[in-house]
Parts: C-alpha cells; structure tokens; sequence
C-alpha cells in the first residue's frame, strides 16, 4: 500500500537561505507523525508545501502514491489546522464545519446531518448555532478539527494547534486529540516545538534542525538513542561535557573533560582516540546516594556537594558540584529517601557507561 | 462621586454642551422653525408647512430631490465597487514598503483642496482640454471635444473626491483579516469567488458600512464638484439651497430645503445602519 | 486571493495593472493642475507654450504671479488665521471631550456620544445654513430688544471658525479619543502613588503621552479648515479664505495663476502632513 504522504527529496529555499534542505519521509496510513523542532527549522516551511501554500524550490510530495505539485490548496487531499485555528469569526459552528461541504455543492439536507454527526463525534452536540468567539480554547480546538474531518482528507496537517492554550488544557488536548485520531483513523501530521506533544501523541517523530532531518523515530528512539548531538540536546534535559577520549575500546570510550574530569561512555560515532567528542547524560539517569555503596556496579562514580535544590515536584533536580569543580544536574527521586536532603550535604552521585552517550564534537 | 470629581466632571461636560447646543442642536431647530414658517407681510409671520408643499410639488424641486439622492447612491456603488480591489490590494496583496507607499498615495488627495481636484479634472475633460486634444493628436475625433458639463464628468468627479474616504476604512477592516483564515478558505476547498462572498466581505462589511456613510454624505453634500462639472440641467439639491439663501434671499424656502436634504441623509444612513445591524458609535467611532 | 495562494500568471497581471491604472486615476488630475502652473500662456490648457516661473514670480500684467497678487495673499492670509483658530479651539474642545467620554460614567453618555457624532452625517452645507439662520436670529432678536446690532453675528470670518468648528471638533475627538483609549490607566496611578496630585498628574503624564495625538488632531484641523469649501461658502462675508476667493476666479474663467496657487496648496499640505507622518513615526 502507498503510504499516505510522502516527500521525496523536499527543498524550499528563499532566496539565498535554505529553509528545507533535502528532506525525505513517508507516512503510513492511520499514523500519527509528528516534525518536531525548534521555531525557524523550517517545519512550517514543509507543512505549508504539503498544504499547497508554497512551491517547493525542488523534490516531489506524494500523497496516495500521486504527486499533488500541480494541484491547487483547494484541490488537494489535505486539510489544514491552523495555528490560531482560523475559525471563519463570521460564520456559525455549524456554518464553520459545512464550509468545506457546501465547496462540494453538497445538498443543504446531507451537510446539516454531516455537520451534526461531526459534532457529535467531538462531543460538542447542540452548539451549532453559536458564534466562533462564544466557545472556549479547547471547543474551537476540536471545532477546528471536525471542520476538516467532515471532507475526510486523507491527511490531516496540524500546525502547532495547542500553542495558544493554557497549560492544563494543553495537557487535556494531548490526551483528546490522540484519541480523535484514532476515532477518524486518518493520518495525521502534526508539527510542534513542544517534545511533550510530539512524545507523547505521535507514532513517528521527525525532529528537525535548520531545515534538515535530524532523525525520525519513535518517541523511545529518540529519548534512549539520539542518532546526533542535536536530538540528545533537545529531547529531553542532560549534562552536557565537550572532552578529548582517552581511550577507545569498540564502543566503550572513556573521555575527559577539560576540568579534568574523566567519563565511561558508549560512542555513537564512530570515534577515535585523541577525538573531540560531546558528550549528554540525563539528570534521570544519574542515581543519588548517600554512600558509595549503594551505586552499585555503576562505571562513573562521584562525590560532591549539593548546591541547590530545585524543588520541583515530580520534576525536582539537585545541583552537585564534585571536587573538580563541575556542576552536575541530578534527578531527586520523591520516594522519600533524600526528602531531609540539605544545601551542603556531600553525596555520591553515579551512571552507567550506557546512559552516557558519546558524539563527535567539532574540532 | 466626590467633589473633586462631580467639579472636574461639570467642567469638562460644559464645552461638549455649549459646542452642541449652541452650534448644533439649537441651530439646527431654529432651522427647523425658519423652514416652517410663513411670511404675511413686512414682520409678520406664521406657522405654516406651505415651503414644504411647494417643494414637494414643484416638479423641478422634486426631481432635483430624488436626483441627487439616487445619484449619490451610484456615486457610492461605484466608489465602492474601484475602490475595493485597490484596498485589498493594499491590505492583503502588497507587502512591506510598498503597502505603505501605496497606502500614502491614497490619501494624497485629501490633502489637497476638493477645490482643486475639481480643477484638475476641467483642465483634463473641457473642450480645449488635455483629452480633447490627445483623442484630436490620436485622430480619433477630428474637432474638439466637449466631456465637461455632463452627469459622467461629474459623476468622476464625485468618485473621485469621496474615494479615499473608501479606501481608508476598507484597508483597515481587510488589515485586520488574517491570512490563515483566507487559507483555510482555500484549504477546504474553496475558489477565489467563494472566499470572496463567504470569507471577505463579511469580515470587510464594517469597513463597506462606514465607508458607503461617509461618501454618501459627502456626495449628497458635495456643492463644487456638480457645479463645476456638471451640466447646466443636473442640478444638484445643495445648488438649490444656496440659490435661495443667496441669490433669492429666500431663507424660508431655503430653510425647508436644508431639513430634506438633513432628513434624507439621516434616513438613507440609518436604513444603511439597520441593514447591517451595526450602531452609529461602531460606525463613524 | 493572498501572495500564497497560486494565481495565474494572467490573472496577477491583469489585478496589477487595475491597480496602477486606479493611482494614475488617482494622481492625473493634480498633476495636471501642477504642470500647467509653468505654461507661459493666459490659459491652463493645450497647447504648451513654453516654461515659465511667471505665474509664481511675474510682477507685470498679465502674468502677475502668486507672490505679486494681492487678492490671492490676503485670501491665504485669511485662511490661515481660521484655519488656526479652528485648529486651536477645536483641539481644546475635542480634548475636553476624550476626557469625558474616557473618565466618566454618567446617566445619558451614550446619547451624547451619538450626538458628538452627529455632526459627520450632517451635509457641510446644512450646517452652514443652519448656524448663518440661528446667528441671524440672535442678531434680529437683540435688535427688535435693545436695537444693539453686533456685527459679528453677520456674515464674516467668526460665523466661518463657528461653522467649521462645529463639526471638525468631532473629527479632533475622534483622533484624541482614539490615543487616550491606548493609555494605560495604572500609569497615572503611579503618578499619584508617587506623589502628584490629580492635575499634575494628567499635565505630567497623560499629556505626554497624548501629544502625538494633539499634534495630529492640530495638523488635521489645520488643513480640514482650511481647504474647507461648503460650510464656508454659507457663511462668508467680505473677507474671503483662499477656497471661495479661488472658486470666485474659477468661475470667471481661470489663468495658470490659479495652478500656481494650487501647486503650493499641494506642496504646502503635502509637506504638514509628511512632517506630521516623520513625526508619528519618529514617536
């Protein structure tokens, strides 16, 4: 079977910057794919392409095996969610999700029962007749989205919708637009800088960094195994060294940093003695103790002083500083062993070689 | 409220009543109660609606009424209709520097005198005139032509000293529209012309409301531009009332042909109001 | 119908063009009027006779130039002093009102908001009529009384700042109210938290931040009043502003003169309203 949406080989340039460099992937019908990235990677570049907004500089997108190049935005087998929804303020809910219906010169009797199954289906029955500006954040979010899924596109473009809400509701709507994805079982294409989103949503994560594909995986690939720097930088928090290795046995490396201090790590590079290397450790995978004992068989092993405290809740993280000076962010485990921990205390810190990832660094 | 207060409150209601009151309700009255009467002899007065019959009966007076009102009315379609491509243009198609040049291009006219804009186009359309001689250079008439002192010329005339008053509202409301809401337009699948019907001039409807009030009352006042270009027969009801006041002296008659004019702007402007369910305050405000 | 949906290549061509074709619409006539300024003939029309600053500068019949015409100087001189009495007290008026309408509650303030209105959708020319007709009636009434005849009640340059004061007062509320909305009440606040009393406050903090508004409500005024045409043609006596004393002249059959004196109206009025734009901007 085709895959639902795919892009061969994408570049968008405006004039002499590149805004999507090369960029390749496919969607496989019913999934969940999310580009993730920092603002100005060109995610909207490649969402507005496929939408049919901008003309790609170069490279094909296909959807349903057909190149849809030539076709027009209003032709195309796509919707699109806005990023402020873009909701007609001058029309009715009702009048909002028929729009694209009456397009289709669809009779008047067939939209109003399709504009009434759609509302039904968002669990908003009975509101057609309101004004857009008397719904809240998280209605008009799931207006926005049955306004598309009444023309059953065969992919759904989703940009950044829940960045105007507020925190909780951000939340809620992670939860709700998953399943309203499973319940249209359509393919849905989400793109965001918020890792919580695409992690928790999406079957397939791209992340994206000036205008290239730094890797597409799964939310576990992406967390466990970043392929590049960048991933490991931004999915999720991490101590971050730039250090010389000092020996490289397979993938087993040990590294020192420029305070002198010296780390067992797992290479993901290809890496040679005498190499710059980067390397990220999780606060989470770091385990604290109150003796040395208790870490176990871990290869990295430290002593040090807490600094700070930064008491927040489930979240909350210590700072430690060891002899050599470095700072280090530790995970505080709420399970109540280290609830009496202290500003000043000397506790012992350690992690494995494996949660140490290792990348070539620049020279 | 306290003193301080209620005395600052007195102090700044007192200029907004004197202005009113003395410069436009009183007067306004007193217009009313001078179009109503009659005069007997040297002195003497008495109430009496005859102005009003005479205007409603004498034909000419009539027919001037209605004139001015229904060509005010085309005068307002058709600014509407040029000026409407231009302001989305200027809203939603130029860009950066240009939206701004553009933009100040349109109010150039304003800041020059409607006195000689009107000069402008007699020095173009009359018969020694610089289209006469360029359809004369182009051999498309072989003597000169005479394109001045007709309703066309004048109808010119009136889109072109009201257009601005169009175009500014109109640029401002189509500003406002989002860009993603014309996309999602044309994402579900509209055409050009839907998003136009369905999509745009609802949004841009404020806009047209206050932009149809304005010129409108400014054609139906307008007194240069019908004199100046237009013929000896289209008389234009503001000429008939500075002929009564002036020339006639009749200030009675006049009087009564002020407060039609004033009853027809109000009602062709309130009925516009009604029609779109919008107040005076959004409006003008 | 945005830069971002695809359009023919026709189609833009033929939206660019309307475009370019209304600003020339839009520019052709002052053109005209500016050109034929320097045409060195009795006549602003075909054919060109040459170039020539005479209408500007000529001292001799019959060129006799803007800067040696006495009527015409009076006539600017005129203008300008309505034109600055409407300014300046239309802009206190309207200032007073932005005041009210933005601090006050009061039983009745939507009816007066609409009657501050009213005095836009009222035709120029009614207004004229309406003031010259109440004006008369007092100067009558005061006569058949006490048989005192004030002449300023008659025709003449304080009915023309009246009538024109009555509705570009709207206009100045309209331009300061607009601003005053903008500002932000906790900054007075402040002010007071920090020791001024009420007036000083306002004098200290809200005006300052008014100013460009006041500045633009004055400059707008200014050249409302004086290209005004309709309202003053009701309400004008011997002396005349610059508008009728043109329109006089255009009816008798006009000289390049005439462009002269529009040339520096548009030059004059351009360069109010750029300096008022730089000055916005500059804010």
């Amino acid at each position: 079977m085709a895959p639902d949406l795919e892009c061969v080989d994408l570049v968008k340039k405006f004039g002499d910057t590149t805004a999507v460099d090369n960029v390749s992937f496919s969607v496989p019908p019913g999934s969940f794919f999310s580009i993730l990235g920092p603002s100005g990677c060109g995610k909207t570049t490649i969402m507005r392409m496929i939408a049919g907004f901008l003309d790609p500089t170069s490279g094909d997108i296909r959807i349903k095996g057909n190149s849809v190049l030539n076709t027009p935005p209003n032709k195309r087998p796509v919707n699109m969610v806005f990023q402020h929804l873009a909701l007609f303020p001058m029309m009715t809910i009702a009048e909002n999700i028929g729009y694209g219906l009456r397009r289709k010169k669809m009779p008047q009797a067939q939209i109003a029962r399709k504009v009434d199954e759609a509302l039904d289906r968002i669990g908003l029955p009975g509101i057609g007749r309101r004004k857009v500006n008397e719904l809240s954040g998280g209605q008009k979010q799931r207006v926005a989205i049955a306004r598309c899924m009444v023309l059953e596109p065969d992919v759904l473009l989703l940009d950044e919708p829940l960045g105007a809400l507020d925190l909780k509701l951000r939340e809620h709507m992670k939860v709700e637009l998953k399943a309203l994805q499973a319940a249209f079982d359509t393919t849905f294409v989400y793109i965001t800088h918020d890792q919580s989103e695409a992690l928790v949503m999406s079957d397939q994560i791209a992340v994206m960094n000036a205008g290239r594909f730094e890797q597409v995986g799964n939310g576990q690939d992406l967390y466990y195994r970043p392929d590049t720097p960048f991933v490991a930088g931004f999915i999720g928090d991490a101590n971050r060294w730039t250090g010389r290795i000092e020996r490289a046995e397979g993938k087993a490396l040990q590294l020192r940093t420029s305070t002198g201090l010296a780390i067992r790590a797992t290479a993901t590079d290809a890496l040679a003695e005498g190499d710059i290397a980067e390397l990220f450790v999780r606060p989470e995978a770091i385990r604290l103790a109150g003796n040395s004992g208790d870490l176990g068989d871990f290869e990295n092993r430290l002593q040090g002083t807490v600094t700070s405290i930064l008491f927040n809740g489930a979240a909350s993280r210590v700072l430690v500083q060891d002899e050599a000076g470095e700072t280090l962010e530790v995970t505080l485990p709420q399970s109540g062993e280290f609830s009496s921990l202290q500003r000043g205390d000397r506790v012992h810190i350690g992690w494995g070689a494996a949660q140490a990832s290792c990348f070539k660094g620049a020279a | 409220m306290r003193a301080q207060a209620r005395i600052g409150f007195i102090l700044l209601l007192m200029p907004l009543i004197l202005w009113l009151g003395l410069l436009i309700i009183i007067p306004h009255i007193d217009m009313f109660l001078i179009s109503i009467r009659e005069r007997i002899s040297f002195g003497v007065y008495e109430t009496s609606l005859t102005h009003y019959q005479k205007a409603l009966t004498e034909p000419l007076y009539l027919r001037t009424f209605w004139r001015t009102a229904v060509m005010s009315v085309l005068a307002t379609v058709i600014t509407l209709l040029i000026a409407f491509p231009v302001a989305y243009y200027i809203a939603k198609m130029a860009r950066g520097r240009l939206q701004q040049v553009l933009f100040l291009l349109c109010l150039i006219p304003f800041y020059v005198s409607e006195l000689v804009r009107t000069f402008g186009w007699m020095i173009l359309l009359r018969e020694t005139g610089i289209i006469s001689h360029l359809l004369q250079w182009a051999g498309l008439a072989d003597q000169p032509v005479e394109m001045l002192y007709n309703d066309a010329a004048m109808m010119v005339g009136l889109v072109y000293t009201s257009m601005l008053f169009m175009v500014v509202p109109l640029v401002t409301t189509l500003e406002s529209l989002d860009d993603s809401v014309v996309e999602a337009g044309y994402d579900l699948g509209g055409t050009g012309l839907s998003v136009l019907r369905e999509i745009i001039i609802p949004h841009a409807m404020p806009g047209i409301v206050s932009g149809c009030i304005v010129v409108f009352m400014l054609s139906l006042g307008n007194y240069l531009t019908p004199t100046m270009l237009g013929g000896k027969d289209s008389l234009w009801f503001t000429e008939m009332i500075y002929n009564q006041f002036i020339v006639r002296s009749n200030w009675e008659l006049g009087a009564a042909f002020g407060f039609m004019l004033l009853v027809l702007s109000s009602v062709i402007v309130w009925g516009m109001l009604r029609l779109t369910g919008r107040t005076l305050q959004e409006t003008l405000g | 119908m945005i830069p971002t949906i695809p359009r023919s290549r026709s189609f833009r061509l033929i939206y660019g063009t309307y475009v370019l074709l209304f600003f020339l619409y839009l520019v052709l006539p002052l053109a005209v009027v500016a050109t034929f300024a320097f045409n060195n003939s009795q006549f602003p029309s075909l054919p060109w006779e040459g170039f020539t600053w005479n209408w500007f500068f000529g001292e001799e019949r019959p060129q006799i130039g803007v800067f040696h015409e006495r009527g015409i100087l009076r006539a600017v001189g005129t203008s300008a002093f309505v034109a600055l009495c409407v300014a300046t007290l239309s802009v206190c008026v309207g200032t007073t009102n932005a005041f009210l309408f933005n601090r006050y509650e009061f039983r009745g303030k939507g009816l007066l908001y609409v009657l501050m209105l009213l005095p836009l959708v009222i035709p120029g020319i009614v207004l004229g009529i309406s003031v010259l007709v109440f004006s008369s009636t007092l100067a009558n009434g005061l006569w058949d009384l006490a048989q005192i005849d004030l002449q300023f009640l008659r025709p003449g340059l304080l009915l023309v700042i009246l009538g024109q004061f009555s509705f570009i007062t709207t206009i100045a509320t309209l331009v300061i109210s607009a601003r005053l909305q903008k500002f932000d009440r906790t900054l007075e606040e402040a002010a007071l938290n920090l020791g001024a009393t009420q007036l000083v406050a306002v004098r200290t903090v809200t005006l300052p931040f008014l100013a460009p508004a006041l500045i633009g409500a004055i400059v707008v005024a200014f050249l409302m009043s004086f290209e005004n045409f309709n309202t003053t043609l009701m309400l004008v006596g011997s002396d005349a502003p610059l508008t009728i004393a043109m329109f006089d002249r255009l009816k008798e059959g006009s000289t390049p003169l005439l462009n002269a004196v529009s040339l520096l109206l548009m030059l004059g009025s351009s360069l109010l309203a750029l300096g008022l734009i730089l000055f916005q901007r500059g804010r």
